[in-house]
């Protein structure tokens, strides 16, 4: 773990470049492509049409249709080709448009990319990214707006990650792609549209290696992806409280940086757990319990959790908003904590 | 025909019935546990059908995968040890009567979702094409696969992209214990592929013949980079579903009137003689030889120990993670 690890296997240059998440993770897919002519991409609507949120507008005439390739909408059968190809040493990344969709694909993804290389031993790999836009809070509707990652950790064989920067998106997105493994890689849909700086040139980001957003001793906050960012404003907000919040961003959920988790957790002994999904069974439920077997000692707190609650996504944007956790949220959870 | 390829067919389908026949035995003794799924009466589509592919060529199918396994060419032994869930199985083990797999042969599976490896055969063939080979993909089900939506999803993709995949229906009349004309809405399931502008050729299941026939030209079109074309073999299975199978659908008289007009091995042993091609003598002397094949997997298997507790946790990821299977210390 490190405050500003974009370094991984990658050299991270010195100077750095304003780029929309969006374009973070299409130049990750360009330099991959452009790295290793395995790697190619399928979806709907990804090509001609450039992809629902643009993140693979260009690529088609860049690379061609061969390996920027719309597909029918067929999602078992997309992801189901997708990890035939990966079999015999394809490199594909499939575009779910929607993370709401998989469902369609979930026995290709449970019974088969999870699988193969457990029943048919190490002559099996699925070297497989799935890509997943993600997340509520653009009044898309029960349908196109879950946050399904939770249902994955239960899989054994796949990696699932998920980002919070724009950097981290186009190192993990690379590091995902070079990975043997069946990744689902969320992209949220409400980070897509965040600007930021990024450094220059090529790099990777580990997969498994927590961020350290900032420090603190009074309390952890743990959380990835778009509440990666709310948990930093919410820090923020406490910092001016004279609470100091440390928060760790996970990155991915496999691998999980429990160690980094535990360090914080040891040195402030109490600890909030944030998600954008559902609570019971969600992601939270999981480091809860890991912090229990593995930091109880250092607990001088109940663990607490931020989450949406047992709901479906409503349509009305106020109800939205009302489900999908915020800074302040957070920063309540985390005073109450500090306080107790 | 070339006489050694009818010898070879014919020890082939033998060497299948036979050890089909001992896996029966085996299960009974209660030595493989869970399903069997035996592929007596199917033989001549395996046979003749693998007949067709070269070496280099792929081949994916449903779970009733021994007979394609053994028509493949895939050691007996190592078959034999993964049904009794061997360390020195084909899967080591871990895949079982249902996961069977060799990719030395590049056969990449049985699969035990029905229908859910028609798109991973497109997806092969979609990397052959696309690693600019000229490899076609075998992918075989049964008629109850063609009524599950990832059928019409490959269908459609291998068409659209004119990929060079077989699309192989076993037709035997059943889809577990349920008749074909009480699950499709249409009897003939080649007229499922007409939707998708495919050609299809049908075939006589039970007769080697006709099976290598029809493959022939599949093949040739798909290796020619016309795309893909959907076969039907109306052929009979004469055992159960499964070992578990108390056959409750269908009349008795109905297996016995099959197994007395259509036995494929039966028809490919008139045809040799008919023909002068071999003398009942050599005949017998493939079927001993085919006995013995079984009887060595059977002791090979019996002999070779379970998989060590260690393999539980091997192969889930490329490199093993530290994190979801730490808790095997505190199992």
């Amino acid at each position: 773990m490190s405050n500003q690890d974009v370094s991984g296997s990658g050299g991270a240059s010195d100077r750095f470049r304003e780029l929309y998440f969006t374009e973070a993770l299409r130049e990750a897919l360009a330099e991959e492509m452009e790295r290793d002519p395995e790697v190619f991409l399928l979806g709907e609507d990804m090509g001609v049409y450039g992809g629902c949120f643009g993140v693979t507008r260009g690529l088609l005439e860049q690379f061609g249709p061969e390996r920027v390739r719309d597909t029918p909408i067929s999602e078992a059968g997309v992801v189901g080709l997708a990890v035939g190809a990966a079999i015999l040493g394809a490199r594909p990344v499939v575009e779910v448009m929607f993370m709401d969709f998989i469902t369609l694909a979930m026995d290709q993804i449970a019974n088969h990319a999870a699988k193969f290389r457990y029943m048919y031993g190490e002559q099996a790999r699925v070297p497989l990214v799935i890509r997943c836009p993600a997340g509520a809070g653009r009044a898309y509707g029960a349908t196109h707006s879950q946050t399904l990652e939770a249902w994955f950790l239960h899989v054994p064989g796949l990696k699932v990650v998920a980002p919070a920067t724009a950097a981290d998106a186009k190192g993990l997105l690379k590091s995902a792609i070079r990975d043997d493994n069946p990744v689902i890689f969320l992209e949220n849909k409400v980070l897509y549209q965040s600007r930021e700086w990024i450094p220059d040139g090529e790099f990777t980001i580990p997969l498994g290696r927590a961020r350290r957003v900032c420090e603190g001793g009074d309390v952890t906050i743990v959380a990835y992806s778009r509440m990666a960012r709310e948990a930093e404003k919410a820090a923020s907000i406490l910092a001016e409280e004279g609470i100091g919040a440390e928060v760790i961003d996970l990155r991915s959920l496999v691998p999980l940086d429990i160690d980094a988790v535990v360090a914080s957790v040891t040195k402030t002994g109490r600890v909030v757990l944030v998600e954008e999904g559902t609570r019971t069974g969600g992601v939270c439920a999981e480091l809860g319990m890991r912090l229990f077997e593995e930091a109880w000692d250092s607990l001088d707190a109940p663990i607490q959790r931020v989450t949406a609650p047992d709901i479906p996504i409503p349509f009305a944007p106020e109800l939205e908003a009302a489900v999908i956790p915020t800074a302040a949220d957070i920063a309540a959870a985390a005073r109450a904590l500090a306080e107790s | 025909m070339d006489k050694t390829l009818l010898l070879k067919w014919f020890y082939q389908m033998k060497l299948i019935r036979t050890f089909e026949e001992k896996s029966a035995e085996l299960y009974a003794y209660g030595k493989i546990g869970g399903f069997l799924h035996l592929y007596i009466g199917e033989e001549a589509v395996a046979t003749g059908a693998l007949a067709t592919l070269r070496e280099d060529d792929h081949l994916l199918t449903h779970y009733r995968d021994h007979g394609w396994a053994l028509a493949r060419g895939t050691d007996p032994k190592p078959l034999m040890a993964e049904l009794l869930g061997r360390v020195t199985g084909v899967s080591k083990g871990k895949g079982g009567s249902m996961h069977l797999c060799d990719p030395e042969r590049n056969f990449w599976g049985g699969y035990a979702i029905v229908g859910g490896h028609l798109p991973l055969a497109v997806g092969i063939a979609f990397a052959m094409r696309y690693q600019g080979t000229d490899r076609v993909v075998l992918s075989v089900f049964g008629d109850g696969a063609t009524n599950i939506g990832e059928f019409h999803e490959a269908l459609n993709m291998a068409a659209l992209w004119e990929l060079p995949v077989i699309f192989l229906c076993e037709n035997n009349l059943y889809g577990m214990g349920t008749q074909v004309k009480r699950a499709s809405a249409v009897p003939e399931m080649a007229q499922k592929a007409c939707a998708y502008g495919m050609p299809t050729e049908q075939c006589n299941g039970m007769d080697v013949f006709s099976v290598y026939g029809a493959m022939q030209k599949a093949v040739q079109r798909a290796r020619a980079g016309e795309g893909p074309t959907f076969v039907e073999a109306k052929t009979y299975r004469f055992r159960g579903h499964s070992m578990a199978d108390p056959e409750l659908y269908r009349q008795h008289d109905e297996v016995e009137a099959f197994r007395e007009c259509c036995d494929p091995i039966e028809s490919l042993r008139d045809h040799i003689l008919r023909e002068k091609l071999a003398t009942p003598e050599e005949l017998e002397q493939l079927e001993r030889q085919a006995a013995a094949a079984t009887e060595e997997a059977a002791q090979f298997a019996e002999q070779s120990p379970p998989p060590p507790l260690e393999a539980l946790y091997e192969d889930i990821y490329a490199q093993p993670l530290d994190g979801p299977t730490a808790g095997k210390e505190r199992r």
